[in-house]
C-alpha cells in the first residue's frame, strides 16, 4: 500500500521536474508531458515505428544472452581457480570503470555498422558487472557451508547442485540485473553511433532533424519500458534472496 | 555394572596448519558410549580444531582417530556436527533446511515427514517451519541447525558453542532441552562451550584444555544422575565443580590472553 503511494509520488515529482525543465529550456530543447505522451501514443500506433523496436529487442536480446553466458561462466572459472581469480579481478574492476566511450573507434572498426556492432556495444558495457557479481558470488560462499555438506556426507555432485548453487545464485541475478540494464544502454549507445535501425538511432536522429517532439517522445518509451523491467527483475532478485 | 567402552578414541592427535600454527595436542581422549562431555578451554586454544579432527572433516597431522572401532578418514556415518558458525541453508526454510540431510541421503518421504516435525517440535520450532533463516535470531538459526543435524539420528553429536549467542536464561534452558535430546537418543555428545555453568551443569565429565596448542589438562568427572537438569546449579556439589574449573583454566586463560599468571 505504502509502495503505491511512495511510486505515486515519484511520478509527480518526476512530472513536475518535466514540467520545470520544458518551462526553462523551452520547445526547441524537450516537449511538455501531455503533448509527450499524446506524440508517444501515436508512435505506438504507428506501424513504422515497430520495426525499430524489435531491430532493439533483437540486438538487445542477442547481447544480454552473450553477456549472461560469458559473464557466468568467466565469473565461475576465476572464482573457482583463485589465483586467476586475484589476478583478473582488479583487471576487470578497472575495465568496468573506464569509460567505454574510449572504445568506440575500435568497435567500430571491428564490427561495421549493424547488428553485430550494436550486439558487441550492448556485451562490452553489460558483461563485466555479470563476471564480478559471479565471481564475488562465488568467493565468498562461506566455508561453513561446505564444510556442512561434508558433515552430511553429500556427493561432490550434491554439493553442487543443493549447496553451492543456490548459495551464489542471489548474487548472480543481481549481477543480471545491473547486466541487463548496462547491456540496455550499450545496444541504445550501439544503435547512435553504429546504427541506422533501432531506438537509439531514433533519438540521435530526431535530435540531428531538430524533430524534438519524436525524440522526447521515444526518450519516454525507453525510459518507460526500463523502468518497468528493472522494476520486474528487482523483485525477482528480493524473492530470490528471500528478503520478504 | 558393566565397564563402559569407548565410542570415540584419539591418540596422540595433533594438528598442525599449512600456515605452521600449531593448534592442537597431542590429544589423548575416550568418548564412552553414551556419555555428554565437555570441552572447555580458552579461545583461540584448538577447541574447533579438535571437532573437525574428531568429526574427520579434517585429517590430523599425526596420531590415530577412531570411530565404532574403525579408523576416521571422512565424516563416518553416524557422526552428526553443529557448527559453530551459522550453517542454516538461506535459501530454504525452517522445515526444508531440517529434511536438508535425509532428503540428500534419499530417505522415502513419509519417514522425511514424521522425523521432521518431531525434530521441529523438539527445538521449538513448530510455529516458523515455514519462516526463512533471515528472518528469525542467530539462536533460533542455530536451533535449526541443530535440528538438521538430530533428524540424521547421529549415534555420536558434536556441538561447537552451539549456545554462543544466547541469552544466559536462554542457555540454560536450552541446555535442558540439550540433556533430554541426550536422554531419549541415547547418543554420545561432546559439547564445545566456553561457559563453565553450562560445562559443569551438563556434562558426565569436562575436559579443560590448555591455551593453544590445546591439550587436555584436567578431566573432571561429575557424577550427576542421569535424569538431571539446570536446577542442578543449586547443588553445593555443582558450586565446587565450577570452582575446580576455573581454578585449573585460570592460568591458561591468563596465558591465551598475554598475560604471566
Ligand atoms: N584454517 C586455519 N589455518 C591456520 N590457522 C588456523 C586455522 N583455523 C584455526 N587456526 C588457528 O588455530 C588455533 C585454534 O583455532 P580453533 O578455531 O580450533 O580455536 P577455538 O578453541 O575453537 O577458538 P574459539 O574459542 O575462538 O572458538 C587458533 O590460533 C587459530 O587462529
Ligand atoms: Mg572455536
Amino acid at each position: 500500500m505504502t509502495r503505491w503511494i511512495d511510486n505515486l509520488a515519484i511520478l509527480l515529482a518526476l512530472l513536475g521536474l518535466w514540467y520545470l525543465a520544458w518551462w526553462q529550456a523551452g520547445d526547441s530543447a524537450i516537449t511538455p508531458p501531455v503533448q509527450t505522451l499524446k506524440f508517444a501514443l501515436y508512435l505506438l500506433g504507428s506501424a513504422d515505428f515497430w520495426p525499430h523496436v524489435w531491430a532493439t529487442v533483437l540486438a538487445f536480446l542477442y547481447a544480454l544472452a552473450i553477456s549472461a553466458v560469458l559473464g557466468i561462466t568467466l565469473g565461475l572459472v576465476l572464482g573457482l581457480h583463485r589465483f586467476s581469480g586475484e589476478v583478473f579481478e582488479p583487471i576487470l574492476a578497472s575495465f568496468y570503470t573506464i569509460p567505454k566511450v574510449t572504445l568506440y573507434p575500435l568497435m567500430l572498426l571491428i564490427f561495421g555498422l549493424g547488428l553485430s556492432a550494436k550486439v558487441a556495444f550492448g556485451v562490452i558495457h553489460g558483461m563485466i558487472p555479470v563476471t564480478l557479481f559471479t565471481l564475488a558470488a562465488v568467493k565468498n560462499i562461506p566455508g561453513v557451508l561446505t564444510r556442512t555438506a561434508r558433515a552430511l556426507r553429500l556427493s561432490p555432485r550434491q554439493t553442487a547442485l543443493h549447496v553451492l548453487m543456490p548459495a551464489v545464485l542471489p548474487e548472480i541475478i543481481s549481477g543480471l540485473r545491473i547486466g541487463f540494464a548496462l547491456t540496455f544502454l550499450g545496444v541504445l549507445i550501439g544503435e547512435m553511433f553504429a546504427s541506422q535501425r533501432g531506438l537509439g538511432f531514433l533519438i540521435i536522429n530526431g535530435i540531428n532533424q531538430h524533430d524534438v517532439a519524436r525524440t522526447t517522445a521515444v526518450i519516454v518509451i525507453v525510459v518507460t519500458a526500463a523502468v518497468l523491467a528493472n522494476g520486474a527483475l528487482l523483485r525477482l532478485d528480493r524473492h530470490a534472496r528471500h528478503d520478504v | 555394572m558393566s565397564t563402559p567402552t569407548a565410542h570415540a578414541t584419539l591418540r596422540g592427535v595433533t594438528r598442525i596448519y599449512p600456515s605452521l600454527v600449531h593448534a592442537l595436542g597431542p590429544v589423548d581422549l575416550d568418548l564412552r558410549q553414551g556419555e555428554f562431555f565437555s570441552v572447555v578451554g580458552p579461545s583461540g586454544c584448538g577447541k574447533s580444531t579438535l571437532l573437525d579432527v574428531l568429526a574427520g572433516l579434517s585429517a590430523p597431522t599425526s596420531g590415530t582417530i577412531a570411530f565404532e572401532g574403525r579408523p576416521v578418514n571422512g565424516v563416518p556415518d553416524g557422526v552428526g556436527v553443529v557448527f559453530q558458525e551459522d550453517s542454516s541453508f538461506a535459501w530454504l526454510n525452517v522445515q526444508d533446511n531440517v529434511a536438508f540431510g535425509l532428503r540428500r541421503a534419499g530417505m522415502e518421504a513419509a519417514e522425511i515427514k514424521r522425523r521432521v516435525e518431531y525434530a521441529l517440535g523438539f527445538m521449538g520450532l513448530r510455529d516458523f517451519a515455514t519462516a526463512f533463516p533471515a528472518q528469525l535470531s542467530g539462536g533460533m538459526r542455530q536451533r535449526v541447525c541443530i535440528a538438521r543435524t538430530l533428524v540424521m539420528q547421529p549415534r555420536l553429536i558434536l556441538l561447537d558453542e552451539p549456545f554462543g549467542a544466547l541469552d544466559q536464561q536462554t542457555r540454560l534452558l536450552m541446555g535442558d532441552e540439550l540433556l533430554r535430546l541426550w536422554r531419549e537418543t541415547g547418543a554420545t555428545v561432546m559439547l564445545i562451550t566456553h561457559a563453565l555453568d553450562e560445562a559443569a551443569m551438563l556434562s558426565d565429565r569436562v575436559g579443560v584444555m590448555s591455551s593453544r596448542p590445546g591439550c587436555f589438562i584436567d578431566l573432571a568427572v561429575t557424577d550427576w544422575p542421569r535424569a538431571r537438569d539446570s536446577r542442578i546449579v543449586s547443588d553445593p556439589a555443582f558450586g565446587l565443580l565450577t570452582a575446580r574449573l576455573w581454578s585449573s583454566l585460570r592460568a591458561e586463560s591468563m596465558k591465551a590472553i598475554g598475560r604471566v599468571a
